[in-house]
């Protein structure tokens, strides 16, 4: 242990600051108690050595999560390397899911994924952005609380309860009133086509959105009320219409936030696993219908992991981990271009 | 039960205790867990540990030699074996079935024979009122809509145990399909463990699936009809699974066979064993003894209590074999 007990730092204190003659003293008159944090800054002695350490250990925090990133590439890849070795980089292209025979392919669970997630974003994101709106710009006051309580309320639910009413309320609804309602209207799209079995990837898109939509919105709402009154005022003062008021000082002011908040979504749906298992009914394949099954690299992983037995097939699962890691990287990098792309140099526009 | 099972086991903790690991299978979890309590109360000191991790982890686990036992639902290739650090005892304790489930309504005792069943999971039947299904069923009206087929997404011995049949059955299913537990399905929807593969069917009219026997009984589920080699319609149940085990004409030394399929007049023809896997010699040798020890007292008492549970026992010509494998282990 350091000998922390040094000399006493000069702190200004009650007894040595004569106030100028005539003015009222901004301290307490002699005698009086100091305040608890004064006392505490005069009885301590000097903390340089411990801010130094402060110092180090929260860099040695920061830089964990620079060693954690490289420690769980580098288990993903050493343990993959059968499957490496044997496909190489075909193995992110091939579309074979094949543990009999030990050929394997990552293209359709990687489709599985991005494209369930895209559902969910295109789902969720004006809902989200519509609930914070709402709440922060002209929610009357008794419904401002429950409201954003009910949404906060509803990230906290497991996936496996949103997995399970899916499968009970979810798919139900949708094979029996909204699917065949889309395979008339939007049928000639190729996108909505028989056979409808209600599970399949619109429904996994469906759940997820409902899942990241409490993230996108109360982190929306925090920025968007983070925007200063001043900003409303102005624009309100000039004659802007509420509405131009909130698309011109609020959005526009928070949109950076707006786009985190986004991100933060998109990735909580990238690495759903228990309720994209339930609903997107497992089927590795690439097609164009969104009411057929289709798979996530989480959910073959979850699957499959705990009986594959033989060392090639677990070799292609981490594979499919890694690949999930590395696809995660690249749609966080797209998504902080895109931000830098919106925000760089930006000045004030009414668009 | 479980729960109960689970306290006993950590209350047995608290003394001086004989610990014996193993990990493996999660389809004999309910009566591993029951037998293993039981022969704590009854044998003070000794506790068993057992992870149902699924076969794949069981085997990997006792081959690494990091548990005492492993237990799995299919046998061991002759590749696993030799790649084994440690030499593999098979033991077989239960027996389990697998049972074609289907929601027609109005439709009971439906009558699969098996290249339909081999065809409708390979595509080729793609609705009910099919000429082959008519076939089987004379005198059932059946309904003219699409054949749903569902399927475990999970790896299982359940799919291990379904497509092991169908391999024998169809030679379309054995060169286009194959057996393990996760295969290519040609058609259908992947659902997640028993209870999501009978919730698909139960929801939606025109599903058919396949599940363990237990969860079909404990259930109460429709379950149809299969005919077995002898050329008989058989239903799934405890006594047909145990004359398919007591009915295999040449059982091996190893124990590892596969009894789809098998020949007996009533035999069940979807049904399996589930193994114990026994390092020998025992990776600890005080830990061997007791597992020795464990392995009698289950021939001796365990078996009977396996029916209670809705597993099939050993058919007494396997349990006397088993018993003279035991007595060798060292």
């Amino acid at each position: 242990m350091v000998n922390l007990k040094m000399q006493p730092v000069r702190v200004p204190g009650p007894f040595e600051a004569p106030s100028p003659a005539g003015e009222k003293p901004r301290t307490p008159p002699l005698g009086a108690e100091p305040s608890a944090i004064r006392k505490f800054l005069l009885s301590r002695g000097s903390s340089a050595m411990v801010d130094s350490a402060f110092r180090w250990l929260m860099l040695v925090c920061a830089l964990a999560i620079f060693a954690i990133v490289a420690l769980i590439f580098w288990e993903l890849t050493t343990r993959s390397q059968l499957t490496i070795h044997k496909f190489g980089i075909k193995f992110f292209f091939g579309s074979a899911w094949d543990p009999v025979n030990g050929n394997f392919g990552a293209l359709p669970f990687v489709f599985g994924t991005l494209v369930s997630s895209l559902i969910a974003l295109i789902i969720a994101v004006p809902l989200a952005v519509g609930v914070a709106i709402f709440i922060t710009e002209m929610c009357p006051r008794m419904l401002r609380g429950p409201l954003s309580f009910l949404t906060e309320l509803l990230a906290a639910i497991p996936s496996v309860v949103y997995g399970l009413w899916a499968v009970f309320i979810l798919v139900p609804l949708l094979r029996e009133h909204i699917n065949p309602m889309l395979i008339r209207l939007l049928g000639w799209t190729g996108l909505f086509t028989e056979p409808n079995f209600g599970i399949g990837m619109l429904a996994a898109g469906v759940i997820l959105a409902i899942m990241i939509l409490p993230v996108i919105s109360s982190l929306t709402r925090e920025v968007m009320s983070a925007v200063p009154h001043t900003q409303r005022e102005a624009a309100l003062a000039l004659g802007a219409t509420r509405w131009e008021m909130i698309r011109m000082s609020v959005l526009r002011n928070a949109r950076i936030g707006i786009v985190g908040s986004i991100i933060l979504g998109l990735g909580r749906a990238l690495g759903e696993t228990m309720a994209v298992t339930m609903v997107i009914g497992n089927r590795p394949e690439i097609v164009r219908n969104l009411l057929a099954p289709a798979y996530s690299m989480a959910s073959v992983i979850a699957n499959e992991f705990s009986e594959a037995s033989d060392d090639m097939y677990l070799s292609a699962l981490i594979e499919i981990g890694l690949a999930l890691f590395l696809v995660t990287i690249v749609v966080n990098i797209f998504a902080r271009l895109l931000v830098w792309a919106v925000t760089r140099g930006a000045p004030a526009r009414v668009a | 039960m479980l729960l109960a099972a689970a306290l006993t086991l950590c209350a047995a903790s608290q003394g001086l205790a004989q610990k014996l690991n193993g990990a493996g299978a999660t389809f004999p979890y309910p009566i591993y867990s029951k037998w293993f309590s039981e022969y704590s109360a009854q044998h003070s000191g000794v506790q068993v540990n057992y992870q149902s991790i699924g076969s794949g982890g069981g085997i990997r686990q006792v081959t690494a030699g990091t548990v005492d036992f492993g237990a799995s639902d299919g046998p061991m290739t002759d590749e696993q074996l030799a790649q084994s650090k440690v030499k593999i005892v098979h033991i077989p304790t239960v027996l389990g079935a697998v049972v074609p489930i289907y929601n027609l309504p109005g439709v009971a005792d439906l009558k699969f024979s098996p290249d339909v069943l081999a065809d409708i999971y390979l595509g080729k039947i793609s609705n009910w009122n099919d000429a082959r299904i008519a076939k089987d069923n004379p005198g059932v009206k059946l309904p003219d809509s699409r054949i749903n087929v569902v399927h475990r997404s999970d790896g299982s011995g359940t799919t291990y145990i379904f497509t092991d049949y169908l391999s024998k059955v169809s030679n379309d299913w054995k060169n286009g399909v194959g057996r393990s537990t996760a295969v290519p399905w040609p058609v259908g929807i992947g659902a997640k463990g028993n209870e999501a593969v009978a919730g698909m069917v139960r929801q939606l009219p025109g599903t058919i699936g396949y599940v363990e026997l237990i969860y079909a009984l404990q259930n109460k589920i429709q379950y149809g009809y299969i005919k077995n080699v002898a050329g008989n319609w058989v239903k799934g149940s405890i006594e047909g699974v145990t004359e398919a085990a007591a009915s295999v004409k040449s059982m091996p030394a190893d124990f590892r066979v596969s009894i789809t399929n098998a020949p007996g007049k009533n035999a069940y023809p979807i049904s399996s064993f589930t193994w114990l896997l026994i390092p020998n010699p025992a990776v600890n040798a005080a830990n061997g003894k007791v597992l020795k020890d464990f392995l009698n007292w289950m021939l001796d008492h365990g078996e009977s209590e396996a029916s209670a549970l809705y597993y099939a026992p050993l058919p007494p010509s396997v349990g006397d074999k088993v018993r003279a494998t035991v007595a060798q282990l060292k």
